[in-house]
């Protein structure tokens, strides 16, 4: 019988949609479809997106990339990948990448500020940068040059980019968006363990019995992680809890044995309220019971406390763009409505809310604090004093303070932090907390961070297999190159410091520079740079593998100053974004596979790949774009003396360079990337890895692309990739840090520094596990060996009260911190809280994943997440547009009430990828003032019907 | 302004389609004929069965034009108005002209609360009475324009991937379709979230197969006479008290069965010889 076409059609679709019909390829067919792949050219890659590190291959045809797959031989992801990994083929071919330099000119052909973009060609591009940045030196010098740098960044990219910045510039201002990430995670660690990165690694995953989420939306945000956790509860869902704490339920939630949502910043008491249960309840600490493990806390560790009256690290009184302050209350560049919270930075009021958290460190409610600017200093105290910081968290106080969720009964939340601090607690049950951005984009970072190791340390419940308080990072190579090779204001390669002076000494010596070029002066981070920008200070910036000016919060500011103010902004993209399109000049760059590179994971684990083709158009990498610029600057433009802000001098060391063998003219580039050492490290394609792959900075390649001089670019003539690993590599073997030679990681998937004889360390500090702990306590368990401020004054919660120094080699630190409100908090005009953050479908500012077609059409605009409630009493639908203002501006956004995110009535949620709702006109650049890293999770907003 | 653009617009349409409708029988049938090779086609929340919207629908367009016209419908992109959901069929489109129908792929049904289209029609083919059978009320989640049905074989959660793309594009996220922990036997330590649609909840607004990542979507709504099955009425589940209602509307007049065995009479059967 024949099926008419309508029957046909009927059967066709139920045939799909019983989905049991497995398609059976004819055999002829399928050898034609593997002759079609013959010339395929499969290689490894690491994922270009998150911090999780999966490891992928690429196919190759063509000089196009064609293909994609999860590798299987990677221990991260076996073969796995998320949404966005799964594009990874296609994020470099949207139509709008850019492929020629474009400057902004008017029609004589000269940069005009209020000029359009027009194409130019390098060498012109190269010529206006010098120009730009010689003027900057001059009016401010090294602080008036600045570099918005990225956890994006390869590792030998940012290392190519510091060495020029702080080696030749000698300005300490180069700061990476990882800044805005995962700079309360590393404060938090540099206070603890004395040095950077987490003990554990992922296979804490498979080990433990508890995980328990702090501010983090593993199932969106790690979704490769997440699918190990779900595995993990699958395998046994009586013994294994899963228990997440946010502002909002999210899609983490559904694994949840139980959730809790709590009021934004009171994560700081719940923790505190664990650790009270964990010390009142111990026999110690006058109760009945053995919990704390007193034969470790008594071996490796001590108590410590720091200044709270630290501020919220934000603009202070007598900054330029702070004056002057007129009697309407507006001051400078902010409306009197901005300075209202602005204000809080200088002094407040201790609130009923915070007063008994304050008690024990001598405040009261309705004392004024005053506020001295963020301090890393911290002292020694007692155990009594410690416990005496946590008497306040008493269950009744915590509940009240904390629950998120109007409607939730006061009793359920009780019984759930109870529980929670049980899990915690139970002998014998292993406990690895996970955080993100909810702990670390916090006015109060570092001591959440810090929090958190107090309640593993005391239990015994860190840096063990299965055990661990760990900081899951938001970026590809936040850990890889923004905190290993150190390029942030504050730091070196390797854990080294820019105020230390064997630091720089040593830095020096390796970099064949003269003693006394390093600036010892490192506090321009990335909000200071677009502060100082604002303020006139900074007047030529270039951005480097981010988009500062979508990403940075109070956006309107930075936006306005780099369009309006005399100053030059570069930004180097794969795509136009936000930030070119406030910039002077926009560089067209290699994007990830069309470049060798590395990233380093937040496991520890480094990964490198080789480039796979050639860039569009005439992209270059940053790394070339560094390399180039560097050739403009000689030993007589960059070495002579400088006064800074702070009125120290940087001296002049041209003489010394010319004792080095340098002369006046010497450029940067024969000193910092084609010197002697260098040039040992030849080309020989004959040779693995560099056989068969393109390499357009050591070769050149058959694009002819015309360079900074106006020639076709035939390459550097030396394998500049493995020069910039070695050497940076260099500063962390035998220092804890050891990374494997560069061809090793060219044959393995990735490797968890220390690497030390050739095998990679799972649980740092840990005798079992990590050879550096076994050499400083032989015989022993464990050995915090960091090295950062382990030698400590002491005194109680109020302060020091005997300065010598005591050392406390091989120690971790517990921390007493209070709960502190934040400085901005809904009140009866704006009273609802924002919290923004990404969503599965896009990374970061969207400028690779709107591209891909398919991405942007799962997720094409950002929405507001609203509680259906809030969205009644204030007369809108799902779907209608409201306003989302604060003191500092306002965006538009479609209203959501049923989506994936869930706020409780008083919070609203907005992802910031869309630049379309560019949220961070409205959010406030407050920050922990230790980290410096901006609260992106809170501030109060009024919404209402646009 | 837009908004009397639009209407202008759409009356054209539906005095377009009106008057091919107009033009006598032999052309009418002729583009029935060619209906009845259309797709599978959705309509609006509340509409008839097929065969009885297809009656009663007077093809005056008024469902399109409320679907269109909502005031914040503007699209943060260009500017402009967002394309609507609801298209009034024209010639070439395969549908009955001058219906009502949606593309999900293209723009999908986005469930508006007060549910503007069903309330406009005059005619009954879209009725409120069928949003409002559980409340009383009219609800938007009564809608059952279609069922979302999952092809595992191109659904790359179903590889192993942590997409979960239409999960959390679902307006009845964990109700409509939710997720199905299985463990990953190859990798040893991932887990499998698959997808999974619940047809007694799943209103065919089509955000999922919108949302879909994959080249043509591995998710999609088929009306529901194409993307259901039915279990025999004569067997309730023991396991499940809720299940006799199911077969509550059994006719006891059709209780008797007939096939080929039992169609011929017993004496019929039992005359016939038997071979030996």
């Amino acid at each position: 019988m024949a099926l008419n076409r309508r029957e046909f059609l009927k059967s066709a679709a139920a045939a799909s949609a019983a989905s049991a019909v497995g398609i059976a390829v004819p055999s002829s067919l399928e050898a034609a479809a593997q002759d079609a792949q013959k010339d395929w050219r499969w290689d490894k890659a690491a994922c270009r997106f998150c911090g999780t590190g999966c490891g992928i291959m690429l196919a190759t045809k063509n000089g196009r990339i064609v293909a994609v797959k999860g590798d299987p031989a990677a221990p991260v992801n076996r073969g796995l990948n998320c949404i966005k990994g799964y594009f990874n083929a296609k994020i470099m071919y949207g139509a709008d990448r850019l492929k020629t330099p474009l400057l902004r000119m008017n029609d004589k052909g000269e940069f005009d500020k209020n000029g359009k973009f027009r194409p130019v060609s390098w060498k012109r591009a190269f010529d206006e940068m010098e120009k730009h940045a010689k003027k900057a030196l001059k009016e401010s010098g090294p602080e008036g040059v600045a570099v918005f740098a990225s956890g994006q960044y390869t590792i030998m990219e940012g290392y190519a980019a510091q060495k020029m910045m702080k080696g030749g510039f000698r300005s300490n201002a180069i700061d990476p968006n990882a800044r805005h990430c995962m700079a309360s995670a590393v404060v938090g660690f540099y206070q603890t363990f004395g040095m950077d990165e987490p003990s554990g690694c992922y296979d804490d995953i498979e080990i433990t019995d508890t995980i328990v989420t702090w501010g983090s939306n593993m199932a969106e945000m790690h979704p490769i992680l997440w699918s190990r956790v779900t595995d993990r509860k699958l395998s046994d869902p009586d013994r294994v809890k899963v228990v997440n704490l946010q502002t909002y339920t999210h899609r983490t939630c559904d694994l949840g044995d139980f959730n809790i949502i709590f009021r934004p910043q009171t994560d700081l008491a719940i923790w505190n309220y664990i650790a009270r249960e964990i010390v009142y309840r111990d026999k110690k600490g006058g109760g009945t019971e053995d919990i704390i493990d007193w034969d470790f806390v008594n071996k490796h560790m001590v108590f410590a406390t720091g200044p709270v009256n630290i501020g919220y690290g934000m603009r202070r009184k007598g900054e330029k763009s702070l004056t002057p302050v007129r009697p309407d209350g507006s001051a400078g560049k902010y409306s009197a409505k901005e300075m209202e919270t602005i204000n809080k930075e200088m002094s407040k009021k201790v609130s009923e809310l915070e007063a008994p958290a304050l008690k024990p460190y001598g405040y009261k409610e309705g004392d004024t604090m005053k506020h001295n600017p963020g301090t890393l200093k911290h002292w020694e105290i007692s155990f009594e004093e410690y416990k005496k910081s946590l008497e306040p968290y008493t269950l009744d106080y915590v509940a009240k303070l904390a629950k998120g969720d109007p409607n939730e009964s006061l009793e359920s939340f009780k019984k759930k932090l109870q529980d929670l601090a049980n899990l915690y607690i139970e002998k014998d049950r292993k406990v690895v907390s996970f955080w993100t951005m909810g702990m670390n984009q916090h006015t109060r970072g570092t001591w959440d961070n810090t929090l958190s190791y107090n309640v593993h340390f005391l239990l015994n419940k860190q840096a063990k297999p299965g055990n661990g308080a760990f900081s899951l990072t938001g970026q590809p190579s936040a850990c890889g190159t923004a905190r290993e090779v150190g390029t942030f204001c504050h730091r070196l390669p390797a854990d080294m410091m820019v105020k230390n002076p064997k630091h720089r000494a040593h830095v020096e010596k390796v970099w064949k520079i003269p003693a006394g070029t390093l600036n010892p002066v490192g506090n321009q981070h990335i909000m200071k740079i677009h502060r100082d920008i604002e303020d006139g200070v900074v007047k030529f910036a270039w951005v480097n593998v981010c988009n500062p000016y979508q990403d940075s919060a109070s956006a309107r500011h930075w936006i306005k100053a780099a369009r309006k103010m005399d100053n030059f902004i570069v930004t180097s993209d794969g795509y136009p974004g936000i930030s070119a399109m406030v910039s002077d000049l926009v560089l067209p760059s290699a994007m990830i596979y069309e470049k060798w590179g590395a990233y380093g994971n937040a496991e520890r684990r480094t990964q490198h790949w080789r480039q796979q083709v050639l860039p569009v158009g005439d992209a270059m990498s940053d790394t070339w774009q560094w390399v180039e610029f560097s050739k403009r600057f000689t030993v007589k433009d960059l070495w002579g003396e400088y006064t800074l802000r702070n009125g120290k001098k940087l001296p002049n060391v041209i003489e010394d360079a010319k004792k080095m063998g340098y002369s006046e003219d010497t450029t940067m580039y024969e000193i910092l990337f084609a010197n002697d050492r260098a040039k040992k490290y030849k080309i020989d394609l004959n040779k693995f890895p560099q056989k068969g792959f393109d390499n357009t900075e050591c070769l050149g390649d058959s694009r002819n692309v015309v360079g900074s001089d106006g020639k076709v670019f035939k390459g550097y003539g030396f394998m500049i990739h493995e020069y910039l690993w070695e050497e940076y590599a260099g500063f962390g073997r035998g220092h804890g840090h050891d990374l494997a030679p560069f061809e090793v990681y060219h044959k393995v998937r990735g490797l968890k520094w220390p690497v030390v004889d050739g095998k990679e360390t799972q649980w740092r500090y840990n005798v079992k596990y990590d050879p550096y702990a076994a050499k400083a306590n032989p015989g022993g368990d464990f050995a915090f060996y960091g090295p950062l401020a382990k030698a400590l004054p002491k005194g109680d919660l109020r302060g020091v009260k005997d300065k010598k120094k005591t050392p406390i080699p091989n120690k971790a630190k517990i921390f007493a911190r209070p709960y502190m409100d934040p400085p901005e908090m809904p009140d009866k005009e704006y009273d609802t809280w924002l919290c923004t953050g990404r969503v599965l479908e896009h990374w970061h500012s969207g400028t690779m994943t709107m591209r891909v077609p398919e991405l942007y059409r799962a997720v094409p605009e950002a929405l507001c997440y609203m509680h259906p409630d809030d969205a009644k009493k204030r007369g809108v639908k799902r779907g209608e547009l409201v306003w989302v203002e604060s003191r500092r501006g306002k965006v538009k956004a479609r209203v959501e009430t049923r989506g994936r995110n869930r706020p409780p009535q008083g919070l609203v949620f907005v992802p910031w990828f869309d630049e379309k709702v560019l949220i961070n006109k409205v959010t406030l650049d407050a920050t922990c003032p230790m980290s410096k890293q901006t609260d992106f999770k809170k501030c109060a907003v009024k919404i209402y019907k646009a | 302004m837009g908004h009397s653009g639009n209407r202008r617009k759409f009356l054209a349409t539906t005095v377009q389609s009106v008057g091919l409708t107009a033009l006598g029988g032999l052309l009418w049938s002729g583009y029935t004929d060619a209906v009845k090779a259309s797709p599978p086609v959705l309509r609006p929340p509340g509409a008839l069965k097929e065969e009885d919207f297809l009656k009663a629908c007077v093809k005056c367009g008024l469902c399109a034009e409320a679907c269109r016209n909502r005031e914040s419908n503007i699209d943060q992109e260009t500017g402009k108005p967002r394309k609507s959901t609801l298209k009034m069929a024209k010639g070439g489109d395969h549908r009955l002209i001058g219906t009502p129908y949606f593309i999900a792929r293209d723009v999908p049904c986005y469930m508006c609360e007060d549910i503007p289209c069903t309330a406009a029609c005059p005619s009954g083919a879209l009725d409120l009475a069928r949003l409002s059978e559980k409340k009383g009320e009219p609800d938007i989640n009564e809608a059952r324009m279609g069922l979302a049905v999952v092809h595992k074989e191109s659904c790359i959660a179903f590889w192993g991937l942590q997409c979960d793309a239409c999960y959390r594009a679902c307006p009845l996220l964990d109700e409509a379709i939710t997720l199905e922990y299985q463990k990953n036997d190859r990798t040893g330590k991932h887990a499998f979230l698959l997808p999974v649609v619940h047809s007694d909840v799943c209103t065919g607004c089509g955000l999922c197969e919108k949302a879909c990542v994959t080249e043509k979507a591995a998710i999609f709504v088929l009306p529901r006479e194409y993307a259901t099955g039915k279990a025999g009425d004569h067997y309730v589940k023991g396991w499940d008290e809720q299940d006799q209602r199911r077969v509550g509307n059994r006719k006891i007049e059709e209780i008797e069965t007939r096939d080929v065995r039992s169609s011929q009479a017993p004496a019929e059967y039992l005359n016939k010889e038997i071979e030996f």
